[in-house]
């Protein structure tokens, strides 16, 4: 008799989580928990100017404080030629400064002492003298004829450009605008944000000179890229350094790049011959570690008078702060901004990207999504809900009429990519269905005679998740594959190791649902690891939501190497032939005498006390897994909001989101990740960002001006689904990790503007804060446009 | 969190805490609830050399209202404790509105309306309903105990008058003298973000007619402000429409908002002008409703 599915916490169990068994006990063991003998202290000094060159360094009272054992500098780097490094996006990055800061919060010097007090005290101690330069906030300042150099240390760079680049067919998409009825426009800003982890960045280098390994236990979602890069960087023998990524409090995409902290932790280590630990401060991870977004979008629809989209025209330009170091795995400048529309079938399309540098924090980051795919989204969402109101459409009408029909697939989107499944129509019947979305139209109707404002927004997208495939995807080269190995025990358990990292989406409970699936072994038999370079599989961590799509299906490989042999050990032990012998859940039989069979454990027993002449003993192997496409989930999101035409407030009356991320491991998870998600998103319409005033100051350098969510004030949320199984993953699941902070942020605006439609205002960018609103609708125009800091009637 | 070293106290006395702030001559620093100095102590804005935590003094975590209707407020009385209090729901509606928008619910748990004020942040919201309702603070020091008005009590941002060897104590709302009536409102960007603005009313009738008013209002000026033009024009006549909007239009003219990330002051003064109309037409309302 089959085993049940669901009981042994297979796929399709909302298993509860194993990990929250050691996290609600306050029994983590996160980096600050670490403690080593002999530990050190290192403190960072940074830059209080955005832009200045540096005259002079005085460390000397930071030396003579009793406790302080090592100060370094930009200097001293460079004496080792390390004040440089490369970044993931093949520019350099300054780990102490040199020559001069290029942002708020630059990394200029670092003191090690006995503990972090003695630390920041040696900071404070040391003296550097400043000759403030002019300052650049953002890609108009820095595009500006005679606009001052920030990257002068680089041979051959005369402006602030970063790259410039394109996409598409230009000419076919200029032939389409001359054929069209109507021309839709938006200018959009996607806001600076900061993943802002709960737990900071932090390293412990710790270099044992009797054995010359260096051990570095640090904040990453990717431990074995790091090591590669320190083996290449630092010309140290891969063998002999090993990264240990603990438990992480929180990653979402922060905790990519390398950052200089991690690299003076480092050689503070190697010079000392001691562990030195290093715990950035939540100030210091807000203004200086991987920013995500800051990309401003000049979008054209051309469209026919029926409602059918002819093209896309769409032009970027995107803030990348003093140095290049996106974290992104992709061939393409612009990440995946060209996977805006992929939804709806385009004829043709054309995207140019620039890149500028500007004196704020460097390290684009994935912020909880594929690279750029959250700004694509949401320039699509916009623009489409624009064209439907500049077209006086039916919003949810002009979407239908304009998806890639169920049949259609696979199916080439006019940017290039191909998407391979979807259900896209009756994902909006579903959302449309649950919102109440024609009673809506009437209750807002007859709220607008009564002066009161509501509004509806709808954002349906299909995202490109799960990098990669090898031949678009590689970080410095090392292609976008992943790994699992399994070792099952003489006993039947198992314990499972992965290429990818957790830091919250809880792994440790759904890669063993994967196994239990494709095995019948119970899920709680078995124990996942991840995070160590020493035991792990090679593989390239976690981020794009590609844990799933790509360690996943390398879980579900393996588990099926495995099978292969435990059916031949199934045969030897029955006594029939291979050929003879059925599987089901857990179980080897014969085929034609369905009572006799043996179950996976006796199978793993036998491959220890019982193989056949020839086998090899033991029950292990592993999996490299190369996807042979992103997958594509697709999702609707519908927001409905009332705006106080008072004071410009909005309250959220309810959302609900479908989301199709094809088959579900563990349907809690998934829920908790678009509940997540649309809290993010949440957020982004309406409060989180990071700016900066004229001179470069971050303003949201800590949580009082960086405005995240909470319980009281986030709306709650309806979730609904549909399933189309990714048709090549192995399992049939696609990532879901960052759909809602991808697709949600464009509901909400656009319910905004929905309730102010027929005022004047076509747009305000975000987040839409009670004051945008209130001026947009007061002054019956569009508040959008470049930062800083608004100062309108001062 | 790695501040700078301080020496730290725990006194268990009134007597001895004053003795140790005379000690630190100026250099020492009264913890009550923490939520605004150790923030700044992490962030090293103050670096004390003594911390006096007042916390094991018995005797000051209370609030209670006086047989003549005087309501006291003791230096370690939490915000959530006024939160929750059914004396500010009898008694203090202009207190009660305020109490559960202060900062957010993890702060009321440890901070206190007497060392709200001590801190002057002219974004807190305790300074304007206490200037709105008249009140004042007692000192203590080694000479004895002094009344401030809350209205006086406050230099500047984040400047008191105390003296550095005087210790806040209490906090005073004097006996009404008619129907109580009032609100505060708060507008925010998100729960426990500092107030765009808020506006907080006091008012006191006899058969209508109003014979005491005071309005604060937060986070539009240097210090909290008193609209004392606003707060007159209401005085000596019943609530009307025209009034109510007058009191609002003084009000949004006595705020010294300034453009910042929280909004312009165009949109700072328009929202006082609202949230007083709002308040008041909510006093009109409940005044209806009571008779």
């Amino acid at each position: 008799m089959s085993l049940d599915e669901i009981k042994i916490g297979g796929m399709g169990a909302s298993r509860r989580r194993v990990e929250d068994n050691r996290f609600i006990r306050g029994k983590g063991n996160y980096i600050d928990d670490i403690v080593l003998p002999g530990m050190l202290h290192m403190e960072i000094l940074r830059s209080p100017f955005a832009h200045a060159r540096i005259k002079s360094i005085d460390t000397s009272k930071a030396w003579g404080i009793p406790g302080v054992r090592l100060v370094m500098t930009g200097e001293m780097m460079a004496s080792r030629n390390l004040a440089w490094m490369p970044t993931l996006s093949y520019d350099t990055q300054a780990v102490l400064a040199t020559d001069k800061v290029r942002f708020q919060g630059q990394e200029v010097a670092c003191v090690i002492a006995d503990d972090a007090y003695i630390a920041k005290d040696g900071c404070e101690a040391i003296v550097v003298e400043y000759e403030p330069l002019p300052v650049i906030v953002n890609p108009l300042q820095a595009m500006a004829p005679g606009a001052p150099l920030i990257r002068d240390d680089k041979e051959n760079q005369h402006d602030n450009v970063v790259f410039d680049w394109e996409v598409g067919d230009k000419s076919g998409t200029e032939r389409a605008f001359a054929q069209a009825d109507v021309v839709s426009k938006l200018d959009l800003h996607y806001p600076r944000s900061h993943p802002s982890p709960m737990e900071t960045c932090g390293s412990i280098a710790d270099f044992d000179r009797a054995t010359s390994k260096l051990t570095v236990y640090m904040t990453s979602q990717a431990p074995h890229i790091i090591r590669a890069a320190v083996a290449m960087v630092a010309e140290l023998p891969e063998h002999m350094i090993r990264i240990v990524s603990p438990d992480l409090g929180g990653g979402f995409g922060n905790k990519v790049p390398v950052y200089p902290g991690y690299v003076a932790s480092i050689l503070a280590s190697i010079l000392l011959e001691r562990p030195v630990k290093w715990i950035e401060d939540k100030t210091g991870n807000l203004i200086s570690t991987g920013f995500a977004r800051d990309v401003y979008l000049r979008g054209e629809m051309a469209l026919r008078k029926d409602g059918k989209i002819l093209g896309i025209r769409m032009h970027t330009d995107s803030d990348h702060g003093a140095f290049f170091s996106d974290a992104q795995p992709s061939k393409f400048k612009i990440g995946l901004m060209h996977s805006a529309f992929a939804c709806y079938d385009i004829p043709v399309a054309h995207l140019t990207a620039r890149g500028v540098y500007t004196n704020k924090a460097p390290g684009g980051v994935a912020y909880r999504c594929s690279f750029r795919v959250t700004e694509a989204m949401f320039f699509q969402e916009r623009m489409v809900q624009a064209a439907a109101d500049d077209l006086d459409m039916d919003q949810a009408e002009f979407r239908r009429i304009n998806f890639v029909g169920d049949d259609d697939f696979p199916h080439r989107t006019a940017f290039g990519f191909l998407t391979d499944s979807g259900q896209y129509g009756k994902c909006l019947d579903v959302g449309l269905e649950a919102i109440g979305y024609k009673d809506f139209l009437k209750q807002k109707e007859e709220a607008k005679k009564r002066g009161r404002l509501l509004g509806i927004g709808i954002s349906t997208m299909t995202e490109p998740l799960g990098a990669g495939n090898s031949r678009e995807y590689d970080i410095l080269g090392i292609k976008m594959f992943d790994s699992a190995e399994l070792r099952v025990h003489m006993t039947g358990k198992a314990i499972l190791r992965t290429g990818a990292k957790s830091q919250g989406q809880g792994h440790e409970t759904t890669w063993a649902q994967i196994v239990a699936h494709e095995l019948g072994i119970p899920a709680d038999d078995i124990t996942v690891e991840e995070g160590d370079t020493d035991t792990a599989p090679f593989g390239m961590g976690t981020y794009a939501s590609r844990s799933t799509p790509v360690a996943g299906a390398a879980i579900a490989m393996v588990s099926r190497k495995i099978r292969a042999k435990a059916r031949k050990l199934a045969a030897h032990l029955l006594e029939v032939s291979e050929e003879d012998v059925e599987w089901e859940l857990g179980r080897f039989y014969v085929r034609s005498s369905p009572d006799r069979g043996v179950t996976i454990q006796e199978c793993a027993m036998a491959a220890y006390t019982n193989m056949p002449d020839g086998m090899e003993p033991g029950l292990e192997n592993n999996a490299y897994y190369d996807p042979p496409n992103l997958t594509w989930p697709f999702a609707c999101y519908i927001a409905t909001v009332e705006v106080d035409p008072q004071t410009g407030v909005w309250d959220v009356l309810n959302v609900v989101a479908v989301d199709d991320c094809g088959v579900r491991i563990n349907p809690m998870i998934v829920e908790g990740q678009i509940m997540g998600g649309l809290t993010e998103a949440y957020a982004m319409a309406s409060m989180q960002f990071i700016t900066f005033d004229e001179e470069g100051n971050c303003i949201g350098s800590n949580y009082m001006d960086y405005l995240l969510p909470t319980a009281w004030e986030t709306p709650g949320f309806e979730l609904h689904e549909v399933v189309t199984p990714c048709p090549h993953h192995p399992i049939g699941a696609k990532g879901i990790g960052e759909c809602a902070t991808v697709g949600g942020p464009a509901a909400f605006v656009n319910a905004v503007m929905d309730a102010l439609k027929g005022t004047g205002v076509r747009n305000i960018d975000m987040p839409l804060l009670s004051d945008r609103v209130y001026e947009a609708l007061t002054k019956r125009r569009d508040v959008s446009g470049m930062p800083p800091m608004r100062t309108d009637d001062v | 969190m790695y501040p700078s070293r301080f020496r730290y106290e725990a006194p268990r006395s009134l007597e001895e805490a004053i003795e140790l702030l005379r000690l630190g001559g100026g250099e020492a620093k009264v913890l009550a609830g923490g939520q605004s100095l150790v923030p700044m102590l992490k962030l090293r804005f103050a670096s004390p050399e003594m911390v006096v935590d007042i916390n094991n003094i018995a005797g000051l975590d209370y609030h209670r209202v006086d047989p003549d209707g005087t309501i006291r407020i003791g230096a370690l009385c939490r915000h959530a404790d006024l939160e929750n209090s059914a004396i500010l729901h009898a008694h203090q509606p202009t207190m009660a509105a305020a109490a559960p928008v202060i900062a957010d619910p993890i702060v009321r748990n440890r901070g206190t309306l007497v060392g709200s004020l001590c801190h002057a942040d002219p974004q807190g919201d305790w300074a304007s309903v206490m200037i709105a309702l008249g009140g004042s603070i007692i000192a203590q020091g080694p000479n004895g105990r002094r009344s401030i008005p809350v209205a006086d009590f406050v230099k500047g941002p984040f400047q008191n008058v105390l003296a550095f060897d005087e210790l806040a104590i209490e906090a005073v709302v004097p006996a009404p003298k008619g129907v109580v009536n009032g609100g505060y409102l708060k507008l925010e960007r998100r729960v426990g973000d500092f107030a765009t603005v808020g506006v907080a009313i006091a008012l006191e009738s006899s058969s209508g007619v109003i014979i005491r008013a005071g309005i604060g209002l937060t986070g539009v000026g240097g210090t909290t402000i008193n609209a004392i033009e606003a707060a007159k024009a209401l005085i000596g006549g019943p609530l009307t429409a025209e009034s109510i909007a007058n009191a609002g239009d003084l009000a949004a003219q006595g705020a010294q908002p300034r453009t910042d990330h929280r909004g312009s002051a165009t949109y700072k003064r328009h929202i006082v002008r609202t949230f007083v109309v709002r308040i008041l037409d909510g006093v009109v309302e409940s005044m209806e409703r009571a008779a």
